[in-house]
């Protein structure tokens, strides 16, 4: 994609980086359940 | 115990209920002139000063002082200090109902207050301080809102309700700590976009920083000091759990914010020197600039480390209200008081009584809650069917 | 005229060369450079020029819609007040001593306003334009808050569709091909309409042709990331009512550092908290399990002492048992050899007695009878 400002750059990229993070919330808990489970 | 208190007739006219009243009706004709004739017609707002009290009160110590919801609940979950628990309920409780009364207020600064989901669900401005800002609030206002659940639902005798959402007290504190660290940074550095208004004592690169370390020791001293009034007013509400801990929660609260309050200073001192920012403090900027941080941050740390050291309670609970000042000073300077400061004192904002009055109005809202809540639920107590539990 | 501003522009880049009018340059943290959008247009205002006429203040009210104002646009008596734009005036010229500043939008390259905006109400158009859309707008002002130039003003006084208003650098007319109202009504063309890249051009030839006669400063080249408005003047601009401290680090510039740090944040406190957590659990498990084995040792112990007591016990009561028996028999044993002695000693006497009578005779005899007896 071409972006000509730096805004239109950042909100793209910004965006992107949400959707990583909502993703990183919901699956490092669920990677710590896997990690622990046969812990006693 | 509460049954046996409710049973004797309620004394409706006492002093504060009246008070309490009076505010509310003059509150409800504000909001119905707010909303008739625009926030013009309620507020000094204009086209120079477009954030005043609602922002800089409301919003920036709404959040900040509800920062022990964060702070209390990260202590006894996640650092495993579990004498603190039974100060976890009503720091959530007040959080929970801080961030709620953020939003409220809200409604009335904001032009079109029925879009305020569209920064969410509409049109995302991801490149915006704000846009974090109103998602952060979204999600901890919802998070907030399950972790106070439980007492809600031991209340109503929900009981496997209440079992599901005990199970993700962790997780939700988790949430939580992340969502608070997020937005009480990024409300510091909404004003970071605008290095031209805000004078160069209280501007700085580290803005983020500063509001996240100052909102947990105001969270802190938020907890104490309500602890306190709580004490004061509700003591019959409270168990023998809560009574026997309170003065414990009270020194380690303290002491913790004293020590955070000495890194703050520390770290205020390093913005100084990283923007060169000395020559400012000889000037009346520079001397209103330390009154904030020696007289509202230096000295009530002094007067918790005695507090803390001599096991003096008294020292303790008036730092506390002292620190809370301090917080309330400093988000009024950068939002307002060091805002605009280039301006001449004609273009200056100074709140109107209307806007005063509505800021009034949302306090007393948020404590009549506060009162009606800790009267029904096991917020200060521990419901009985569940005492062994933690 | 237009037409004729720009052939002349083009040839100007041609004379010019690429050796001045270097646009300022905006970078993300990975050294990305964005410089605009190529052939975005832009108005050059030379305070030289202006006459203070008010005739771009007209133009500009009536194109947008306006409404009448309070005082008439040839009344030139409000020129000695300090105006700034609001709900109804999207352009002001303020006069300073005897040269004009013109005041509007500035339609920067990165405007703070959008970066601000947390619903993208506003937009960069690749015309240069920063516009506006009221449909998305919350009315949270704080892209007022964010505008170094304090140009966004808010119609605060109606209650149910509030908005924000400023220039909108006649984008609709633009597109149509015409000249921005103020630039096509100015008549000493102060006002000067083109890409902007032209445009910085023109203004450092006009500073570098009456280097006398103007500051060496185009304002507007650099300012927060430069401006599409651009503006030269004959006095210092501080005295024209213009900051000359903003910087030239634009909106997304300043907010970048903190806008990195949300994500390294959700990123890495999750980690941190439950790695927190989960040596504060150990701590109490090891403590749990220490306080367990201290019990279990107590236990134990107690119950070794208890035995060992026991035996103890035993032992003493079997030796004392012993003892006594020992010295029972000593005792009798000792009484046994006491009689004996005593019945020697008894029979010894008889028999000294009985000598008398008969010494070699019987001498147990009497004994034993006595002792028969």
């Amino acid at each position: 994609m071409d972006f000509f400002t730096l805004h239109d750059f950042m909100t793209y990229s910004k965006g992107i980086t949400y959707l990583i993070m909502g993703a990183i919330l919901v699956f490092m808990p669920v990677y710590w359940l896997y990690l622990t489970d046969r812990d006693d | 115990m509460d049954q046996v208190k409710s049973k004797e007739p309620y004394n409706w006219f006492t002093p504060f209920n009246i008070i309490t009243a009076v505010v509310l009706a003059v509150g409800l004709v504000l909001t119905v002139m707010r909303f008739t004739q625009g926030i013009g017609a309620v507020t000094n707002l204009d086209n120079n000063n477009p954030w005043g009290l609602w922002i800089g009160f409301d919003l920036l110590c709404g959040v900040a002082l509800a920062a022990g919801g964060f702070t209390t609940s990260a202590a006894c979950y996640i650092f495993g200090l579990k004498r603190f628990h039974s100060a976890v309920r009503p720091a959530i409780l007040t959080a929970f109902l801080g961030y709620a009364l953020v939003v409220f207020a809200l409604h009335y600064d904001v032009g079109r207050p029925w879009k305020l989901p569209y920064p969410i669900f509409v049109s995302q401005g991801t490149s915006s301080l704000l846009f974090e800002v109103g998602l952060c609030v979204f999600l901890y206002l919802t998070v907030l809102f399950i972790e106070w659940t439980p007492a809600a639902f031991e209340w109503l005798g929900f009981k496997k309700l209440r079992t599901v959402v005990v199970r993700l007290t962790l997780l939700l504190t988790i949430f939580g700590v992340v969502l608070s660290t997020l937005h009480q940074s990024s409300l510091g550095a909404l004003f970071m976009i605008a290095p031209s208004k805000l004078h160069p004592l209280w501007y700085s690169g580290y803005l983020h920083v500063y509001f996240f370390i100052s909102a947990m020791f105001a969270g802190l001293s938020m907890v104490i000091f309500e602890g306190t009034l709580a004490h004061r007013w509700l003591h019959h509400k409270m168990d023998d759990t809560h009574l026997a801990e309170a003065n414990g929660v009270v020194l380690g609260f303290g002491k913790a914010a004293s020590f955070i309050m000495m890194g703050y200073v520390g770290i205020k001192v390093i913005g100084l020197a990283v923007d060169n920012n000395w020559h400012y403090l000889s000037t009346g900027w520079g001397a209103w600039y330390l009154v904030e941080l020696i007289g509202f941050v230096l000295l009530p740390a002094i007067l918790y480390s005695v507090g803390a050291r001599e096991k003096n309670l008294t020292f303790i609970r008036i730092a506390a209200v002292w620190t809370v000042l301090g917080i309330v000073l400093n988000r009024f300077n950068i939002s307002m008081v060091a805002f605009n400061y280039h301006l001449p004192a004609a273009d200056r904002y100074f709140p109107s009584l209307p806007e005063i009055g509505t800021t009034i109005f949302i306090v007393f809202v948020g404590i009549t809650a506060y009162r009606v809540i800790t009267a029904k639920m096991p917020i200060l107590y521990e419901h009985p069917d569940y005492k062994e539990e933690h | 005229m237009a037409i004729s501003r720009r052939t002349f522009l083009g040839c100007l880049t041609a004379a010019l060369g690429t050796t001045t009018g270097v646009s300022t340059i905006a970078r993300a943290a990975s050294n990305k450079q964005f410089t605009g959008y190529p052939d975005s247009f832009g108005v050059l205002h030379d305070s030289t020029k202006c006459i203070g006429c008010r005739k771009c203040e007209e133009s500009c009210n009536q194109i947008n819609e306006l409404g009448k104002p309070d005082k008439p646009f040839d009344d030139l008596t409000v020129l000695e007040e300090r105006r700034r734009t609001d709900e109804a005036v999207y352009t002001v010229v303020n006069k300073f001593g005897n040269t004009f500043a013109k005041t509007q939008c500035n339609h920067c390259q990165e405007p703070a306003c959008a970066s601000a905006c947390f619903v993208k109400a506003f937009k960069k158009d690749k015309t240069g334009a920063v516009i506006y859309d009221e449909s998305l707008c919350v009315g949270c002002r704080y892209c007022m808050v964010a505008c170094p130039f304090n140009v966004p003003a808010y119609t605060y006084n109606d209650p149910l569709t509030p908005k924000v208003t400023k220039c909108t650098l006649c984008h609709p007319r633009i597109i149509e091909g015409k000249l921005p109202g103020c630039v096509e009504v100015c008549p000493k063309e102060a006002l000067v309409f083109g890409k902007r890249t032209d445009l910085v051009k023109l203004a450092w030839k006009r500073l570098s042709e009456n280097s006398d006669r103007y500051i060496q400063h185009v304002y507007g080249e650099h300012e927060m990331g430069g401006t599409s408005w651009l503006y030269i003047s004959g006095l210092p601009f501080e005295q024209i009512g213009m900051r000359e401290d903003l910087g030239t680090a634009s909106a997304p510039e300043l907010t970048s550092g903190a806008l990195a740090a949300v994500p390294i944040v959700v990123g890495l406190w999750p980690v941190l908290l439950t790695g927190v957590y989960a040596i504060a659990k150990r701590k109490d498990k090891i403590a749990r399990q220490e306080r367990e084995a201290a019990v279990q040792e107590a236990i134990g112990q107690a119950t070794d002492e208890m035995n060992k007591q026991l035996a103890q016990l035993k032992d003493k009561m079997t030796k004392e048992q012993q003892t006594a028996v020992a010295n029972e028999v000593k005792k009798a044993l000792e009484e046994a050899a006491k009689k004996a002695e005593e019945e020697a000693q008894a029979a010894r006497e008889a028999a000294e007695a009985d000598a008398g009578v008969d010494e070699s005779g019987d001498a147990d005899a009497p004994e034993a009878g006595k002792e028969e007896e």
